[in-house]
């Protein structure tokens, strides 16, 4: 496959996750932010993210789990997700958390592992879309082409 | 200012150097440069929000744990700008930050968050940010943050020449000396951090003088205690910059940084004693003669609880001594070694401690306590006085002056009183600002209902409580309001509106102290408020209270809370009360601070506890209504208070030239900003 090749594969993709709404227009935001200066940019936030991400499942999971479930803290959890996530554009993964909220201020138990199961799979989800998206850009770059510019494709 | 230094030439390296001088607007680079504090404990975020301010050209530093943005604010008193802070952080809330960012700073402070509830963004509101972004926060509008630095700053030249008026002299000339006084100012900065930068800021002043453009002279904690004590010593009424200079003797320091200053200093403790006019007759029983001494008591307390406030230091006792003092009593507290203890914190205040103390300092004043709150038991009162000095360093001081005199006696009572508690205090503001609270408390309550905010402060101060903050600010600031209004209070005129002022001071917390001592220091101080007492104290009260209600923390330290809480409820009770129908809650309260109010005759606080409790309740209940009832009792008073906004008010007044109002005002629309009544000011519903 050649860099043109790639680059197009790369923006077909890439809509398609805005089309899907596993990203929006905040990812965008990251994008432009990404210069010469910090080629990796992106790459790095949504690391940062998933790292942060996978400790408040698992603090949620527990929290859940508990013979007594203490609401508040699972709903500062969820409000801690749902934060970071609209930060870098994982919508999907927020409208989950703005689900699961709903369930807290209910003290639904059941709700809210329902909806726990419901993000961390939208997590895992928009984390290997992600991740192959990386690794176009990384093939591409390796081939020595560059990363489309969104804006300017009139996306 | 120059921003022109902050241009990546001058501004000297990276970080903080700061050589964009917030007091400088008028820079062709600005905004670029803008040095802003980013704290948020999502570490994703905040990467984020640094890449985008990066991009916006801003000079970035980010923090992902509240207590740290603030020990580093506090490190670079001049270091920033503008402070970006997250809503729901783990160490500590973020509106708590932001309170503390008003007194001790006054920064201007964006708020933002995920949650976009309308109470949310209230709380925003009415604890003084001056502005609030939904995550996730996109870089346009990042991109226009610069205009609530200059807002804050075009501000604090307006309250400057408002404030003028009493030295109207220096005021102008200043202006036009701006580029001197930069120079020297700068020179004589004793942060020193920025030389370079300051030489550079000179030129460009000079080039600016008389437009917002002001040479930033650091006024760090022992530079404004010196200030204040000098100030006291001169009395306050014949404290002119000239004196001033000469009684300091810092080298370096000019006329104009001082005349400049005492501007500030003079909108601060107008603020605080904002209330009223009529307050001012209840002043002047403040200092320790029934009679007017403080005409002006308004400014006298606003004098007092800004010193105290930014001083952050308002230790329990010195309030408790100014109000000793106010009352009338023998100074035995009043032993004030306050003065330049606590003035330090005039401008660096660590906490809002201030805030309350001045409120009790109001308190003091008045050897008839309760006569503000018309039928409200007074007995407590004098209890609740003494629990407010005792209270850790609490306001136990708190002013209930009010009640004779207008609280405005109070502030400066609490100064007076304060030092002890002062020093309490500020070990403690790392802690968690408890003790600067405390002495707060004991102040505010004279005013209007600052006292209530003032509580609410020393409760949060003391416990760092972020949760009990705000609330309890909140319902001072309702406070305020309608105790301004009324003035018709017998006797004791509003001193609540002036202890409003007053409480705004204590809100700074170290403030408080200075303010104390200083008011003791010059008898003869308050009444060259004449600022204080034109402008409708009441309002400023209001907003004091709001402030003040902000740090009061419900939950308590024991003492200061009760004084604090006692205060504000007899604040409010005092200014509303009188004609106004806000009784009802001021009634609830009054009873409770009533007890309160007569702090200025009895020192022992042992109520104070059981009142704050009560207060509490009723504070929230009150400061609610109290609005609401405000905003049309503002109307007539108007003049004074537009500052009053938030608990940067005060700070900013003082401290820096910045705008004092700017964000809070903005916010809440107050349309007083001149005309210092809250006209505009529709919190009816201010959710806390």
């Amino acid at each position: 496959m050649d860099v043109g090749q790639m680059r197009r594969q790369w923006v077909e993709y890439t809509k398609s996750l805005f089309m899907e709404g596993f990203l929006d227009s905040q990812f965008e935001q990251l994008q432009q932010l990404q210069d010469e200066s910090n080629p990796d940019f992106v790459v790095e936030v949504v690391s940062l993210f998933f790292e942060d991400s996978e400790r408040l499942l698992n603090d949620l999971t527990r929290a859940l789990d508990q013979p007594s479930v203490d609401f508040k803290l699972v709903d500062s959890y969820v409000h801690q997700l749902k934060g970071s996530s609209s930060s870098i554009g994982a919508s999907r993964v927020k409208n989950a958390c703005i689900a699961f909220r709903n369930f807290c201020e209910e003290q639904n138990v059941e709700g809210c592992r329902r909806c726990l199961q419901q993000v961390k799979q939208e997590n895992l989800l928009v984390k290997n879309k992600l991740e192959t998206l990386f690794r176009m850009e990384q093939q591409i770059v390796a081939a020595g082409g560059s990363i489309p510019n969104m804006e300017q494709i009139g996306f | 200012m120059n921003l022109s230094n902050g241009k990546a030439a001058t501004m000297s390296t990276a970080s903080s150097s700061a050589t964009w001088k917030a007091g400088d607007v008028v820079s062709d680079q600005f905004p670029v440069g803008l040095r802003v504090l980013v704290v948020d404990d999502d570490l994703t975020c905040l990467v984020i929000l640094e890449k985008m301010l990066r991009r916006c050209r801003y000079e970035v530093t980010k923090c992902n744990r509240a207590e740290i943005a603030l020990s580093m604010l506090r490190e670079k008193k001049n270091g920033y700008d503008i402070v970006i802070s997250d809503v729901h952080m783990p160490d500590m809330d973020g509106f708590k930050l932001l309170e503390h960012i008003g007194l001790e700073m006054d920064l201007p402070v964006i708020m933002m968050s995920a949650d976009d509830g309308q109470n949310v963004v209230m709380k925003g509101v009415t604890h003084g940010a001056c502005d609030y972004l939904i995550k996730p926060v996109r870089i346009e509008a990042l991109k226009n943050i610069w205009q609530h630095v200059v807002r804050k700053k075009k501000n604090e030249w307006k309250d400057l020449e408002q404030s003028g008026s009493v030295e109207e002299g220096d005021r102008q000339p200043k202006a036009s000396e701006d580029a001197d006084y930069s120079s020297s100012a700068n020179e004589g900065n004793w942060k020193g951090s920025k030389k370079r930068k300051d030489e550079e800021e000179e030129t460009d002043e000079r080039d600016d003088s008389s437009t917002l453009k002001k040479p930033r002279v650091v006024w760090s904690v022992e530079l404004h205690q010196q200030f204040v004590a000098a100030v006291n010593q001169l009395g306050i009424d014949k404290a002119v910059p000239k004196k001033i200079l000469e009684l300091m003797n810092v080298p370096g320091l000019t006329r104009e940084n001082v005349a400049s200053h005492l501007q500030k200093y003079r909108l601060y403790l107008r603020r605080l004693s904002g209330v009223s006019q009529h307050q001012s007759s209840l002043n002047n029983s403040f200092i320790s003669s029934p009679e007017a001494n403080f005409g002006p008591m308004a400014s006298l307390n606003g004098l007092d609880l800004q010193t105290l406030a930014v001083a952050g230091q308002l230790p329990a006792q010195s309030l408790a001594t100014l109000q000793a003092a106010g009352l009338g009593r023998s100074p035995a507290k009043s032993g004030l070694p306050l003065p330049l203890v606590d003035q330090r914190n005039l401008f660096s205040f660590d906490g809002p401690k201030m805030r309350f103390g001045e409120g009790q300092q109001q308190h003091v004043n008045s050897s008839k306590p309760m006569n503000l709150l018309h039928g409200i038991p007074t007995t407590v009162e004098p209890k609740q006085l003494a629990n407010l000095h005792q209270s850790a360093q609490s306001l136990g001081g708190v002013n209930l002056q009010f009640s004779a005199h207008g609280a405005q006696n109070n502030p400066l009572l609490m100064q007076m009183a304060q030092p002890q508690s002062r020093g309490h205090i500020l070990n403690e503001t790392t802690g968690g600002h408890v003790p600067r609270l405390p002495s707060s408390m004991g102040q505010p309550i004279v005013s209007n209902g600052i006292a209530s905010g003032v509580l609410g402060r020393n409760g949060i101060a003391d416990s760092g409580r972020g949760a009990g903050y705000n609330p309890v600010l909140q319902n001072s600031s309702l406070l305020n309001f309608p105790l301004n209004h009324t003035s018709e209070l017998p006797g004791n005129s509003f001193s609540i509106g002036s202890t409003s002022g007053l409480s705004s001071l204590s809100s700074k917390a170290g403030f408080l102290e200075e303010v104390n001592s200083e008011i003791k220091g010059s008898a003869g101080f308050v009444p060259s408020y004449d600022i204080f007492n034109d402008l409708n104290q009441h309002k400023s009260n209001e907003w004091d209270i709001q402030n003040v209600g902000m740090t009061f923390d419900a939950s308590q330290h024991s003492n200061s809370l009760q004084g604090g809480l006692d205060i504000s409820s007899s604040v409010l009770v005092h200014q509303g009360f009188s004609s106004s129908q806000r009784n009802l809650q001021n009634r609830n309260q009054s009873q409770v601070s009533k007890a309160m109010f007569s702090v200025g005759d009895n020192t022992d606080h042992g109520n104070g506890q059981n009142i704050n409790e009560h207060l509490n309740t009723l504070l929230g209940d009150n400061s609610i209504r109290v609005k609401t009832e405000r905003i049309p009792d503002a109307g007539p008073q108007t003049d004074f208070f537009h500052e009053q906004f938030g608990q940067e008010d005060l700070m900013s007044a003082l401290l820096k030239q910045q705008e004092d109002i700017a964000a809070p005002e903005d916010i809440a629309a107050a349309p007083s900003e001149n005309d210092f009544g809250f006209d505009g000011y529709s919190m009816d519903n201010i959710p806390v």
